[in-house]
């Protein structure tokens, strides 16, 4: 059995707008097991960093974070208090961010930047601090770490930029990783540098990861497992070659059908029409209704839950109900004559 | 089809000859000049009526610094601009103007390039005021039929830009390229700040008004398989200068440059199954202040010998229609 190193349960976050609440995630719930990469996709506005945001307890208000459960671990992150969340983030939990320049301070060197989050963590005399972040340098692939160290943000390029930040983020062997983004600002080379200096860490240290991503082909490089969110909440998740090849979901369809594929020249793209509808207008049936070319009469009304598909497939969408229930049957009779055969 | 490949060959548009632009660094209180940021090095392609040319490489490459040159937004160092034959790199004044209409651009970001206090009619009713064409009445019956050619409602017209989605935005940009019905758009980097299921939408009206008026494009974009769908010949360029040039289906099959290798085999992509080998470039891109000497790429290039650190190779045409710059071939 697989240990969960993540559970999140039914989280909503709420704000405020023109003096109306809503929320911009609306009943997200999924988990993250050990040593296994997440992606989670979808659009922006979509709730995917607010929910990430929400995990490491960086809402600000009037911001709200509501869940039944979020523990990290064998935490509950909702009922710590602020001085034992600060020793959490940032050392078991850590994030990377979408833009190297923005996240790192443009007045101190970089060494000192990733000097920081160890110091504020453990305590290590500093003659052995600046080794061991010499060390977190060379093993991010930075060239010539010890001159590197006294360098400022300023003199680096974006790739090397984003490899401080992993530095940052690896300087206490986190647990887990929140990656939100972490490739979009950089050039396709050294995204997939980038990448693959990750992929190698998470190896390396069995660390669990979520990644957040608006695209498809860095998923399906890097993750095991996905989920798509749509307005606030989950319409799909399960393995990625499933989801990627056999999406259930009518808007997971239509994304993947959105992007220019080879061998498709000239002809025109698929689309999914009209456009992601703001929170403040968030009717009570599914949210994806007015774009979805499967729509029916109980979609108007009630909002799907997640369906079983197979057992390693969920999606939410009243289709997966009718034609799903038996397809999964189907799936549940091959497993439970797979037992069989296997106990005879 | 074939109709479109025999107008192709025959009417070239837009000819760019061995276009320069180097920014100056200067140093001390007299502004001395100590050295050049050389941002495009030579550059020379041609654009036929009717075609869409795709220009891909990596940020600081100087793509959208070639874009500004042939739009006259910034003066070239060096090098030619025919636009139909007639030299626009250096004229001025009256000229200028009037060959500013026939060339049009679309920015990438929809956010900051509409005035946000203009309303939409006004955005696209200001070119032709501008211009003088059509009476007060024409002009508003173009802004219209623009609006639904773009797939608008007429009742945004007297909308302002924060009332729009990224999409929308997008969609008005275009609509203002073509309200003086350009011979040449330059779209540059046009949909990378959309959605992908927005994404789709506009690549196809782009390719919908190409058709339907006869529109040359010159696409700049970071993104292989955007080129990919819409171009019909692709220009790779690495620190100003262009590695390869060739036709789509050429290009992507059977690419001759190792950088355009690299750079398709970075790509990520959706496909899990039949998973390709990625080549992973190390380092970053030189320095435009400083290129290495020889071949721009050889510091990072898997394939480099000797010679690419001395002399720099010819762009040249390898196979038919095929050009690339390259020691190898």
């Amino acid at each position: 059995m697989e240990n969960k190193v993540l559970e999140v349960e039914n989280l909503r976050t709420s704000f405020i707008s023109n003096k109306k609440t809503f929320n911009a995630v609306d009943g997200v719930s999924f988990h993250i097991n050990e040593g296994e990469t997440i992606g989670v996709v979808g659009e922006s506005g979509c709730g995917k960093s607010v929910t990430s945001l929400s995990i490491m307890g960086l809402i600000k208000r009037p911001g709200e974070v509501n869940a039944d459960k979020i523990s990290f671990q064998d935490n509950n992150l909702l009922k710590l208090n602020k001085e034992k969340m600060r020793k959490i983030r940032g050392n078991r939990i850590s994030m990377i961010f979408q833009e190297p320049m923005t996240s790192l301070n443009p007045v101190y060197r970089v060494g000192e930047q990733i000097a920081e989050s160890i110091r504020i963590h453990e305590k290590v005399r500093s003659s052995k601090l600046k080794n061991r972040v010499i060390d977190l340098l060379e093993m991010v692939g930075i060239p010539r770490p010890k001159e590197v160290y006294r360098y400022y943000p300023h003199q680096l390029s974006g790739g090397m930029r984003q490899r401080v930040m992993i530095a940052i983020a690896m300087a206490c062997n986190p647990d887990l990783l929140i990656a939100d983004e972490p490739t979009t600002a950089l050039d396709v080379t050294i995204q997939a540098q980038i990448l693959e200096l990750m992929k190698e860490l998470q190896e390396s240290r069995g660390m669990s990861m979520m990644l957040i991503t608006h695209d498809l082909g860095v998923v399906s490089e890097v993750c095991d497992r996905v989920v798509v969110m749509y307005a606030g909440k989950i319409v799909e998740t399960g393995k990625v070659e499933n989801i990627l090849n056999h999406p259930q979901h009518p808007y997971t369809k239509g994304l993947i059908a959105s992007l220019p594929k080879k061998g498709q020249n000239n002809g025109r793209l698929n689309y999914i029409p009209g456009q992601v509808p703001s929170p403040l207008n968030w009717g009570k049936g599914c949210r994806f209704a007015d774009r979805c070319t499967y729509v029916m009469d109980k979609c108007l009304e009630k909002i799907p839950p997640l369906l079983d598909v197979s057992s390693e497939q969920q999606s939410a969408c009243w289709l997966c109900e009718e034609k799903g229930g038996s397809s999964f049957a189907n799936e549940r009779g091959k497993v439970d004559q797979a037992t069989i055969a296997r106990s005879e | 089809m074939l109709m479109k490949e025999e107008k192709l060959i025959k009417q070239p548009l837009l000819e760019v000859n061995n276009l320069k632009k180097h920014f100056p660094i200067t140093k001390g209180i007299f502004s001395k000049e100590v050295g050049a940021v050389k941002a495009v090095d030579g550059l020379s392609f041609t654009i036929n009526k009717g075609e869409t040319l795709g220009i891909v490489g990596e940020s600081g490459c100087g793509k959208s610094t070639a874009a500004r040159m042939i739009i006259r937004l910034i003066e070239s160092s060096e090098g030619s601009i025919r636009l139909e034959g007639q030299e626009i790199s250096e004229i001025n004044g009256k000229k200028l103007r009037a060959i500013r209409k026939d060339i049009q651009m679309v920015f990438q970001d929809p956010f900051a390039s509409l005035n946000p206090r203009w309303t939409v009619r006004r955005t696209l009713l200001e070119p032709m005021k501008v211009y003088g064409i059509g009476k007060q009445r024409d002009r508003e019956e173009k802004v219209y039929d623009l609006l639904n050619k773009v797939g608008l409602d007429e009742s945004y017209a007297y909308r302002h830009p924060h009332e729009f989605s990224g999409g929308q935005r997008q969609r008005i940009g275009i609509a203002r390229a073509l309200v003086l019905n350009p011979k040449l758009i330059i779209a540059d980097e046009p949909v990378s700040a959309l959605d992908i299921s927005v994404q789709s939408q506009v690549i196809n009206l782009l390719q919908d008004l190409q058709e339907e008026y006869d529109l040359t494009y010159l696409f700049i974009t970071h993104d292989l398989s955007v080129v990919e769908h819409i171009a019909d010949r692709v220009a790779v360029m690495y620190l100003g200068k262009i590695v390869e040039l060739a036709d789509k289906e050429k290009l992507f099959n059977n690419p001759l440059h190792p950088y355009t290798e690299a750079l398709i085999s970075a790509a990520p992509e959706v496909e899990t199954e039949n998973k390709k080998e990625r080549i992973i470039l190390s380092g970053d891109v030189p320095s435009p202040a400083n290129p290495p000497k020889g071949c721009p790429f050889h510091t990072r290039c898997p394939k480099a010998m000797d010679i690419c650190k001395e002399e720099t190779p010819k762009f040249k045409e390898t196979f038919e229609g095929q050009y690339t710059a390259c020691h190898l071939y």
